[in-house]
This record gives structure tokens, sequence and C-alpha cells, in this order.
């Protein structure tokens, strides 16, 4: 199992966000869906361990995230968060952060490419792009960890239809490629139903429907 | 050496006067600061004059240990103050305390040992009040820029968390915006010193009847002093400070 999450609970500023959630999430693609406020992305900074439920616990590959070494969790279960929150500099400087924090190297065209875009906006200042085009960067600067899972959230709300089309290639191919997981968050159910091998529907900080099958 | 000059207390009620077009300017404006102007000039007379018995005694002692609580004293209360302008910084006392002892005990120990002043209460009271009030000063507006800065850019925090970023590394850019809002102030008017206003100290001893060449030679030692002495308050600050916006785990804390 990839993650298992066992009577979660968190709060935000004394309110209930997540009340005694318990759900499974395989190996493979999975859609989070619900109502805006519903709590999925509090789920998915849950996952990487940007926060810590209050009660309950989350399990990566069997094992509680807070027995792996965090920064190390973090660059294997990359999050894209749903609002862009880019560095200031150039979109090189974003792509190839994650890496330099170790000393490595990254391919930034390559990178780009698999976020639907192309090598000049290596150069381009990360702050004068369009909120579309920041969310590309955001994911092609999640992929240069090359990660192991990646959480997506609202990963094509800013786009159109062909920039959407590009990014779900480009899931597509990097779920197949890492064998691993793919968990992201729409509100567009014929997306969920394009990429996801199962739908997990949130409401009011709990699982509304189960782990059905792909639908 | 310096003459000294004597005011009687009936030449200090005498400048009253000014105190009473400012209640009167603000009245009549309707700026509603009477009330602070009466309880500023009163407050200003009670502290002044107790701190100036307390230097007196210190002086005619001139023991080194009285210098010394004199200063803690300074650097404690000095924390207390900073604090109250740090609201959002969690747990800003304690930065704040180590920030002001150290900038004050490493510049007075600084001066002594480079021989521009010797250990002397005389020197040492009057150069630590000036360094802890300025070290003060830049820690608190460092540590208020701190906090509003985390609040405001919590989403890039936390992105750049996500990308396997230790707090630190998360946090260089707004520690670095931070520091500067500390030291800019003092670097601002330590340029324009002499042009569009007359430091304190020079005014002081020129009043005093020094020449003034002396006055100007002791105003940039203490401007110097005070670079110093302001940077290391704020490094320290900020450094200290910022952790208690993260726990051990690298993740931002809610603000409460
Ligand atoms: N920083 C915060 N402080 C306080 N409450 C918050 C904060 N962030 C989110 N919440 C609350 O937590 C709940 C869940 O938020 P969350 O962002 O997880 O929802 P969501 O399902 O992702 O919604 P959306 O589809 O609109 O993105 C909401 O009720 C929201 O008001
Ligand atoms: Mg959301």
């Amino acid at each position: 199992m990839l993650f298992s999450l066992e009577q979660i609970s968190y709060r935000r500023a004394g309110r209930a966000v997540l009340s005694d959630l318990t759900a499974d999430l395989a190996e493979g693609t999975t859609a989070l869906v619900g109502p805006s406020g519903a709590g999925k992305s509090t789920l998915l900074r849950l996952l990487n361990r940007l926060a810590d439920p209050h009660a309950g616990t989350v399990h990566y590959r069997g094992r509680d995230v807070r027995d792996y070494d965090v920064l190390a969790l973090r660059r294997e279960v990359a999050l894209v968060p749903q609002l862009p929150a880019l560095l200031a500099g150039t979109v090189a400087n974003n792509v190839s952060y994650g890496p330099r924090l170790r000393g490595e190297e990254c391919d930034i065209d390559c990178a780009l490419a698999l976020a639907g875009l192309d090598a000049s906006f290596a150069g381009r200042t990360a702050y004068q792009l369009s909120v579309g085009e920041q969310q590309r960067v955001m994911l092609a600067r999640a992929l240069a960890l090359e990660p192991r899972v990646l959480l997506l959230d609202e990963p094509t709300a800013a786009l159109d239809e062909r920039a959407r089309d590009a990014i779900e290639r480009t899931l597509l191919e990097v779920s197949a490629r890492m064998s691993a997981g793919l968990i992201f968050v729409t509100h567009d159910r014929a997306q969920a139903r394009r990429l996801a091998d199962r739908l997990v529907h949130i409401d009011n900080g709990r699982i509304a429907t189960g782990l059905g099958p792909r639908p | 050496m310096i003459l000294a000059i004597h005011l009687s207390l009936a030449q200090v009620a005498a400048t009253l006067a000014l105190v009473a077009i400012a209640a009167a300017v603000s009245g009549w404006q309707r700026a509603d600061l009477e009330r602070d102007i009466a309880v500023a000039t009163f407050r200003s007379f009670l502290q002044l004059t107790a701190i100036g018995y307390v230097i007196k005694l210190i002086f005619d002692q001139n023991k080194l240990i009285f210098v010394l609580a004199l200063i803690a004293a300074m650097v404690i209360f000095g924390a207390f103050t900073a604090r109250r302008r740090a609201r959002r910084v969690p747990g800003a006392f304690w930065p704040l305390l180590i920030a002001l002892a150290l900038a004050g005990t490493a510049t007075l120990a600084l001066v002594v040992a480079l021989g521009v002043f010797q250990a002397r209460a005389r020197y040492l009271v009057p150069v630590g009040g000036m360094v802890i009030g300025n070290a003060m000063t830049a820690a608190a507006v460092a540590l208020n820029r701190l906090g509003d800065d985390i609040a405001d850019a919590a989403p890039q925090i936390e992105a750049t968390l996500a990308l396997g970023a230790t707090a630190g590394q998360a946090m260089r850019p707004i520690l670095q915006r931070s520091l500067r809002s500390g030291m800019i102030p003092l670097i601002d008017s330590t340029k324009t010193t002499g042009l569009i206003f007359f430091p304190g100290t020079m005014v002081g001893m020129l009043l005093a009847g020094a020449a003034p060449i002396d006055a100007v030679r002791l105003q940039l030692t203490l401007l110097y002093v005070l670079l110093g002495s302001v940077a290391l308050a704020a490094l320290t600050a900020v450094l200290l400070a910022y952790r208690n916006f993260f726990t051990s785990a690298h993740q931002l804390r809610e603000p409460c």
C-alpha cells in the first residue's frame, strides 16, 4: 500500500478540517475529488509531512511517515501545491532548486518539456509568467526531483484544453514510468476518469464513498 | 577637558514653553495628542531623573560590577520593549535578550580591547546605553519584518519546504530581508549624518564646550561602534527567532 491513513484528525485555526479519516491509497493513480473546502489540499499536505495530523497516523509503504527522514520523504513524495509559489529569479533557477540543494545537476530542458514548456522558458523571470505557465513550472520543478510519488493539487485548473491535454499526457507518461504513484486533486470528473485508476471522494473532512474501482 | 555646563531646574522648566506649543498645536488641530504629550513629558522627566541618580551613583562607586548590573538591566528591559514590537514572532523574548546581551557585551569588550575607551564606568555606561538602545531598535524592526514576511509568504515557504529544503534554506530570502530592514535605518542615518541632522553625542559635546574636532571624532567612533553592534543584534535576533516558526521536522507552525 502506498499510503494508509488511520483515523486522521486535523484542525486548522481551531476548526476540524479532517475528522477521523481512514483510507488506503494504493499504487497507481488516485484522483481526490470533493467540494471546495472539503479538505483535499489539507490531506495532500499530510502525505509529505508539511503538517502532521493531531490524531491518527499516516503510513507510507507500510511505515509511519514520521519514521522517515523528512527531507528525503519530501523529495521522494513531491507536492505541487494548488497555488503557484515560485522563487525569485529565473525559471531555470526554480527548476534546478531541489536538485541543487543536494549539489546535484538536473536536466532543466527535459523537466520543462515534460511539463509542456519549451526550452526558451528557462531564462524567463518566474514572476512574469502567466498563472498557467507558473503552474507548469511548479510541475517541472517537482519532476526535476525525480520523485517516486507525485502529489498534484489541481494541476490543470488554470490551463486551457490544449495545455491541459499536454499535462495529462505527461502525467500518464510519468506515472507509467515512475511505476509508483500519482495522487491528484481535481474538480473535473472527466479528468479523473481519464487519468485515475480510482477515485476518492472527500466531503467535510471525511471519505464520502470508499475506494471504488475505476469508474 | 570638557567644561561642565549646569542647568538649573528653572531653566529646564522654562523649556516646557515648547511643550506647551506642542500641546496647543495638538489641541487646535484636534490631533488628540495632548494626553500623550503630557504623559511623555512627565515620564521622560521621571525616568531621566531617576537614571541620572543611578548613573551618578555608579560613577561615584566606579565599580565594574555596578556597570554590569546596569547594562544587564538595560538588556532585559530592552528585550521586553522590543518583544512588544515583534508581536507576530512566537517566543521572541529569548532571541531578543540574547541578541541585546551579545551586541552589548561584544561591542563594549571590543572597544575596550582596541583601546578606544577605558574600562571605566564613565565610558562604559553611556556607550553601553547607546549600543543597547540602537541594538534594540534594530532587532525589533528586524523581527517585526520577519513576522510579517512569514505570514505573507507562508505558501512560498511551504512550497520550498516541499522541495526538500530545510527551514533555514526555505527562509533564506526572508532572513536577508529582515536583516536588511533592521540595519538600513542606521546605515542611512549614518550616511546623511552632519548633512541633515547633528547626532546627539556631537550636539552634547558642543554644548558642553568641547572643540568641534573632538566632538566629531567621538561621534564618528560611536557611529562606527553602533554599525557593528546593530548588525550583530539584528543577525542574532533573526537567526534565533525564525526557528520558533518551525517544528523540528521543518514544518511551518500554524500562526497562533
Ligand atoms: N491556513 C488556513 N487557516 C485556517 N483554515 C484553513 C487554512 N487553510 C485551509 N483552511 C480550512 O480548511 C478547510 C479545508 O481546506 P482545503 O484547502 O484542504 O480544502 P480543499 O478541499 O482543497 O478546497 P478547494 O477545492 O477549494 O481547494 C477549509 O474549510 C479551509 O477553510
Ligand atoms: Mg484545495
